[in-house]
């Protein structure tokens, strides 16, 4: 699977003419067409819709004109990102039938770069959870070790970039669900600063930490895809009214970085073989020049809590608009019923259990007599979470740990909500604190017998995108775990 | 917080899930209301943190209100809207009575 060529090979091979973008979407459907029957990551190939979007781009180059940065490049879209006239379920039984009149701007801007979307990818139900087992639509398996999950909720965007099917694919990250999914599978995954990649078109889950980013194999190529999606939108009154730098443009400068190493990240917990690439990792960084400082983020314990009080409270207030009467799926309607009921049937029946958890649990903290002790709590939290990293930046560039303790985890391993909330550990704070932060593969740990992929996190200050990416791509060009495929 | 937090009993389940229009078995409340006392406990140790005078901070980045022109800008036609409504009669989407005897909750 390893002969697939990246993002910006595809481009530069489509712009000069050797090679098509109708060539490369139908390399790529067979590719599909291989290797997602085990591992289940495409919730739909969108053939015809795709091949569209191809021949356009051949039809401008025929003419002579710029078909764009990413000409021909085939992308996978994660479920929960609208794309007009195609279908968008969320991994959810309420929206199984709903085909978006509008399209997101992270996608239409794609287009307009030339991109192919060959379609859409399995995830958690409205991105809850993470592990992809929570898709109403079927599981997704890790293409390492089809026993485990491909972590989530972004699992099959995940999945089919480390499959090696697509080179490009786009998430969603509200606590982790690109930068986990993406250590789990052995690719990159960022989560841009929040309101640098415009929400429009972004199904709603917490909609002040929700952020979309690229899963790509490496950092150059993540770098390509935020060159066009990044930028202030109209249509998204949170997204960051400054335009966004050309991510590529400096990305191979090296400079003599200071890293912090949080101390709470490096938990007793974590894998051995965590332990072992952090260290490894470190040498590399060091014989280049970086220095390393011990750093406190003391509120990591507080991270969990934080997160599922204010992200759910932001989900029962955003899930309350699907009600089967506009749009969605409505139950039955029964003789003599009212409103009220067919509302609650309708999402009783629509919702999986992990979203009716998390409806509940927020409209819980939101509901009178406890919203101060809950929710307002876990904003002042949050607060302390933002100052902490603020603080920290004032010492360091970026900072380094693991995305996740452990290499993924078998599927129907873990029943325990909270144990599965417990795994966001290191990646919930750049969520509560909007700052960019990235997972890069960082070597392989011996699980059962197999060898599955570990990911290391950098983290940066707010809009510090460009420090993230140099500082990623000069610690993964210094080895060759980014090559590695199943 | 752990001292004023009472734990949740199926009553409350009950009255929340009615919040959130949310239609749940009998089981589905037992399961929920076992799962919302363990996630609220381990929610409980933000009452261990110190935050008196911290101002709560629902937004990252230090943006305000935005205004934007006001311009007329396309909209959906109303045939594209109709096209994903579950039930629609003529021009409108169908839902049951509302008001009188057997519609909404006055």
């Amino acid at each position: 699977m390893s002969e697939l060529p990246g993002v910006r090979q595809i481009a530069t091979e489509v712009r000069e003419g050797r090679t098509t973008a109708v060539a490369q979407l139908d390399a790529c459907l067979s590719r599909i067409e291989a290797g997602d029957k085990s591992v289940n990551g495409f919730m739909e190939v969108q053939s015809e819709a795709a091949r569209t979007q191809a021949e356009q781009v051949d039809a401008i180059i025929a003419r002579g004109d710029d078909p764009g940065p990413l000409a021909g490049v085939p992308i996978a879209i994660k479920d929960n990102i609208v794309m007009q006239g195609r279908k968008t379920t969320c991994g959810s039984r309420i929206l199984e039938n709903y085909i978006s009149p509008f399209e997101s701007t992270a996608t239409e801007r794609l287009v307009k770069a030339g991109a192919v979307l060959v379609g859409t990818t399995r995830c958690d139900e409205f991105a809850m959870g993470s592990s992809t087992e929570h898709c109403a639509h079927g599981l997704v398996r890790n293409p390492w070790n089809h026993e485990h999950v491909p972590g989530g909720s972004s699992g099959g965007s995940a999945a089919v970039v480390a499959q090696g099917m697509v080179p490009a694919a786009l998430g969603s990250d509200t606590g982790g669900s690109i930068r986990q999914p993406a250590a789990y599978c052995g690719i990159t995954g960022l989560k841009p600063s929040y309101g640098r990649v415009s929400r429009w078109g972004l199904v709603a889950f917490g909609s002040s930490l929700d952020c979309i980013g690229p899963l790509t194999r490496d950092v150059a190529d993540s770098a390509a895809i935020m060159n066009v999606i990044a930028g202030p939108d109209s249509h998204d009154s949170t997204s960051v009214d400054t335009p966004a730098p050309d991510y590529l443009q400096n990305l191979d400068e090296r400079k003599p970085l200071v890293v912090g190493l949080p101390r709470q990240h490096l938990h007793e917990r974590n894998h051995p073989a965590v332990v072992a690439a952090l260290d490894e990792a470190k040498a590399r960084l060091e014989a280049q020049g970086a220095t390393f400082i011990d750093v406190d983020l003391k509120m990591t314990d507080h991270g969990i809590a934080t997160y599922y009080v204010v992200a759910t409270a932001e989900a029962s207030s955003n899930l309350a608009r699907f009600d089967g009467i506009r749009y969605g799926r409505r139950a039955e309607q029964r003789a003599g019923e009212s409103l009220e009921d067919l509302y609650a049937r309708s999402r009783g029946e629509g919702f999986g259990p992990e979203v009716r958890r998390r409806i509940m649990l927020g409209t819980y903290v939101l509901s009178a007599g406890y919203y101060d002790a809950y929710y307002k709590k876990a904003l002042q939290a949050r607060r302390v979470i933002h100052d902490e990293y603020k603080q920290v930046f004032q010492t360091c560039d970026v900072l380094l740990g693991p995305t996740t303790a452990e290499p993924a985890f078998k599927i129907g391993s873990i029943a325990d909500p909270l144990t599965m909330y417990l795994s966001d550990r290191y990646t919930v704070g750049a969520n509560i604190a909007g700052i960019p932060a990235i997972s890069i593969p960082a070597g392989l740990a011996e699980v059962e017998g197999a060898s599955m992929p570990i990911g290391l996190q950098l983290q940066a200050p707010f809009l510090g995108e460009q420090a993230l990416l140099q500082a990623a791509n000069q610690l993964q060009q210094s080895s060759d775990h980014h090559l590695a495929s199943p | 917080m752990s001292d004023t937090t009472p734990s949740l009993t199926i009553e409350d389940t009950r009255h929340v899930a009615h919040l959130a229009r949310l239609n749940l078995s009998e089981e589905e409340l037992k399961s929920c209301q076992h799962d919302l006392t363990a996630i609220l406990d381990h929610v409980a140790t933000l009452g261990d943190l110190d935050l008196t005078d911290v101002e709560p901070m629902a937004h990252p980045g230090d943006q305000t209100n935005r205004l934007d022109p006001d311009d007329v800008q396309p909209s959906f036609k109303v045939e594209q809207v109709l096209n994903i409504a579950p039930a629609t009669e003529g021009d409108f989407i169908a839902v049951p009575k509302v008001l009188g005897d057997t519609g909404g909750s006055a």
